[in-house]
């Protein structure tokens, strides 16, 4: 049985009262214990700051050349907080609830309460830092809302939130470099995750330049590596965004939870030609002003303009009236969708749906609107030559941000003891939907506030204990592996570049696995991945050698894991008979289509434990909501 | 679109480099710059040959990884852009491009359009900061800041560490990114504290590092994909020289 290791006590007092009996490591003991974080961004990153103040000797890596890179840069929107700065009846207890509801209940109480609560401290933490966020006239911290509730909480720096936090982390990274006790490493990859006695002890990384294989170990160590939504390879995430270090730590021993759980964004841009690379999120906040709509004909191919309003629909205003154009993501993508099969899309290649904001300037003038979102307008016009303040915005859903990632406890600790899971690449806080301005929510507080305080309740037991010596046998087992991994891919020399299997894998997820998913798709799925896994194995092309920059190489041993990741994410959709959230499958919705949970028989998370051979086994952590009434969403 | 491309290959930063002939027939104009390098790099894998490395990601004109000099002039042609967010629309059937990385003695290449940028985070770990305890904050509101500065504090916050700047100057100057984090933070009165030393630390970082003396032809305000002004550039000297004099 898996122990969430969830204090006693009410929900409002579960966090205090851990903080007030948690072991602590004194200061002058901290400085003689290691801890390694792999990734810099608001996680792994913040996690390092708060860290290496509190005096821990901190091994940072990053697969960047600079931590400054990490992919929380590219986030747009902003970051919620419920400091009720409008007074429009906003409290920690109401953020709770719309982030509970919002991942359809599949989510854990006492994580998600705790990140509500947190969030008033995190901007007090950021404006401290120097992040210039949006201001009022007065001077006080402006707000706008995004999709999922019905106040204003999003604190955000134009379109470029995620950018600024990044940079606060980052200064403050900087700072404790300057004071020794943060060690940087760039352009190191996490390839192997060294466990001995089921506690992890250390890593196995590859400096990207000299392709050196170097070992390093720890007291703890902190994965803050970010989501794997790079597995469809057309995403909105960097080039680089990937599982590996996640997967190696899954391969030995720590649980995966809801793999299958990823919301796919209702507004970035559409795919426009093969040999597309990625796909650019269009910030959600433009929802708050930009009218979502089709043409009411399907196959109607005049430009915007022309068609007048008797034959739009503006099909979210019609279905969901509450909530409009800013119902939660998972709605508006499975909406967008469903007007595009049937035949509403719109676009070159008919995949996208109009944004429109000719409303909101006539109502506020070009200027106001420019004001808002003058970057994402000047975006949108680099990448498709198009000015949004005239033609409406062309969008589609794309996959984005994963809810599954690994199983930790209260504590963020995975089932690997001394193994730590923060940001994106844990599963806690969302439930099987994030809500927007979240992600860049959980990533702080997980970083800045939660992990210095857990942790210490793991090291401080372990005062007295040396760092595991990098000569055992557990450290040789794993560089070998890592060695053979390397050898082998270099030595195939197919036909095929690695972008092809990513490709390919990527078209299957989304076709098999993607926005809506069914028992039929889901066995589809899980026979091609196999079969693509065998092909990459006997025919993929990779150049250059193994001791010398190789990118090819990088994206190599990103993609073989991301090929075991497919199928096990397709297992976990599977094995879920409901529809909840991002998760929709096809044989379990209402008769007017919406989604149908079933909280008695998939009232749980689940958690899987990988095996060198045959099928993952399952282990369940049930969820109880006592703070809450499970209920069903509804947005209109 | 048919592209005739010069690109820059070197093995390391001690082995000569040179420019390479390559020739591509299938490029589109809604391709981006980086995506045409990728089809490039196809058509050497396939030949076995070892694909042209360059630093990317995210691929959205904010992570600052990518940059390459492109026909003389860092990111290229477009305006505000960094080089990921340019398309190949940007140019015509049968053009002739130039791919050089980013030149400059304090940015080492690694290998052909890959260079070396750690001077930028040593220039950042000099100083470039707000000596603040993370978990020790006022209450937000408590720092009233007015629109105007926190907007004009935005403007240089939005530099992403490309390094554009010293490539397209003369000097290979660092003037316009260290600028741009000085001004960043004593535009704002949390920042205003510890102005003198974090600026004549960064300064000193600088010059360490072997970038050259700023002598203002605002090359790098041209190239710059934040378009980040050179005004910030003057008010970095005038809060050195005030530093200096203890004012």
């Amino acid at each position: 049985m898996l122990d969430a290791k969830i204090p006693n006590g009410p929900i409002e007092k579960k966090w205090s009262e851990y903080q007030a009996t948690c072991a602590l490591v004194n200061a002058a003991n901290r400085k003689k214990m290691t801890v390694i974080v792999i990734g810099s961004g608001l996680a792994g990153g913040g996690a390092a700051a708060a860290l290496g103040e509190l005096g821990y000797h901190v091994k940072l890596f990053c697969f960047h050349d600079s931590t400054r890179r990490a992919h929380s840069v590219a986030a747009q929107g902003g970051v919620n907080a419920a400091k009720n700065y409008q007074n429009d009846g906003d409290n920690v207890y109401r953020m709770f609830y719309d982030a509970i509801k919002g991942g359809d209940y599949r989510s854990r109480e006492a994580n998600v309460y705790r990140m509500a609560e947190l969030s008033v401290r995190l901007i007090d933490t950021c404006v401290a830092q120097g992040v210039p966020f949006a201001r009022e006239y007065g001077g006080s911290l402006g707000n706008r809302s995004f999709g999922g509730v019905q106040v204003e909480r999003t604190f955000y720096a134009q379109g470029q939130t995620g950018q600024q936090l990044l940079m606060g982390t980052n200064s403050a990274i900087a700072r404790q470099v300057k004071a020794g006790r943060i060690e940087r490493f760039s352009r190191h990859e996490m390839l192997d995750l060294v466990v001995k006695n089921g506690r992890a002890i250390g890593v196995i990384v590859r400096d990207a330049i000299t392709g050196e294989i170097e070992r390093h170990a720890a007291h703890a160590i902190v994965l803050g590596t970010g989501g794997y939504a790079k597995i469809y390879y057309l995403s909105t995430m960097a080039m680089g965004c990937n599982a590996t270090a996640a997967w190696k730590a899954h391969k030995r021993g720590a649980f995966l939870a809801n793999p299958s759980f990823v919301q796919v964004h209702p507004t970035s841009l559409p795919a426009l030609g093969k040999h597309q690379s990625k796909l650019t999120l269009m910030s959600e906040s433009l929802r708050n002003d930009g009218r979502i709509w089709v043409p009411a004909r399907s196959g109607d191919d005049r430009s915007p303009e022309k068609i007048p309003d008797s034959e739009r629909d503006y099909y979210l205003e019609r279905k969901y009236p509450a909530f409009g154009n800013l119902t939660p993501r998972d709605i508006a993508a499975r909406a967008a969708k469903e007007q595009i099969d049937a035949g509403h899309g719109v676009g070159p290649m008919r995949n996208a749906v109009f944004l429109d904001f000719r409303d909101a300037i006539a109502q506020h003038g070009r200027e106001t609107i420019q004001s808002r979102y003058g970057n994402l307008f000047g975006m949108y016009q680099k990448i498709t030559g198009i000015d949004a303040y005239v033609t409406p915005m062309l969008i589609a859903p794309s996959p984005h941000f994963t809810m599954g990632g690994l199983w930790v406890d209260y504590e963020l600790m995975t089932t690997l003891e001394g193994l730590y899971a923060c940001g994106e690449c844990n599963f806690a806080d969302h439930g099987s939907n994030r809500l927007g301005a979240n992600s860049l929510l959980q990533a702080c507080v997980d970083g800045y506030f939660i992990l210095p305080s857990t942790i210490g309740n793991f090291l401080s037991s372990r005062i007295k204990e040396p760092l595991s010596p990098t000569d055992g046998p557990e450290f040789d087992q794993a560089e070998s592996k890592t060695r053979e991994d390397i050898q082998k891919l270099l030595s195939i020399k197919g036909s095929q570049p690695v972008d092809y299997f990513h490709r390919t894998l990527g078209a299957t997820l989304w076709d098999c696995c993607g926005i809506s998913r069914s028992r039929e798709s889901l066995n589809r799925g899980i026979e091609q991945i196999r079969e693509l896994r065998e092909q990459f194995w006997n025919d993929v092309n990779i150049t250059g050698g193994a001791h010398e920059p190789n990118s090819e190489l990088e994206k190599a041993t990103r993609v073989m894991d991301f090929l075991e990741l497919g199928e096990l994410m397709c297992i976990d959709a599977l094995h879920r008979e409901e529809s909840c959230g991002a998760h929709f499958r096809e044989e379990y919705q209402t008769k007017e289509g919406e989604s149908l949970r079933n909280d008695e028989g998939f009232g749980y998370v689940s958690a899987w434990q990988h095996r060198a051979e045959g099928e993952p086994i399952l282990h369940k952590e049930p969820l109880s909501f006592e703070a809450v009434n499970v209920m069903t969403r509804n947005y209109k | 679109m048919e592209l005739n491309l010069r690109i820059w290959r070197q093995d390391g930063p001690d082995t000569p480099g040179q420019l390479v002939n390559y020739h591509l027939n299938n490029a589109d104009p809604g391709m981006s710059f980086l995506e045409m390098l990728d089809a490039v790099n196809e058509q050497l894998i396939n030949n076995g040959q070892r694909v042209i490395e360059f630093d990317h990601d995210c691929r959205e004109g904010i992570c600052g990884s990518c940059g390459m000099v492109i026909n003389g002039r860092p990111h290229g042609p477009a305006q505000g852009s960094s080089t990921c967010q340019l398309h190949m629309r940007s140019f015509q059937n049968g053009d002739q491009i130039t791919i050089e990385p980013f030149r400059a003695s304090a940015f080492p290449i690694i290998r052909d359009l890959k260079v070396d940028r750690s001077a930028f985070d040593r220039i950042i770990d000099s100083g470039g900061y707000i000596s603040t305890n993370i978990a020790a904050a006022p209450e937000a509101n408590s720092i009233l800041i007015s629109k105007d500065e926190a907007s004009h504090a935005f403007d240089a916050a939005a530099c992403i560490g490309c390094g554009a700047c010293v490539a397209s100057c003369k000097n290979a100057s660092a003037a316009l990114f260290t600028s741009a984090k000085v001004t960043h933070l004593v535009n704002l009165p949390q920042g205003k504290v510890e102005r003198s030393t974090r600026v004549v630390q960064m300064v000193n970082q600088m010059d360490t590092e072997g970038f050259g003396a700023c002598s203002f032809t605002e090359a790098c305000e041209a190239v710059c994909p934040q378009q980040i002004s050179v005004s910030h550039i003057a008010q970095m000297n005038w809060e050195y020289n005030r530093a200096k004099l203890g004012m």
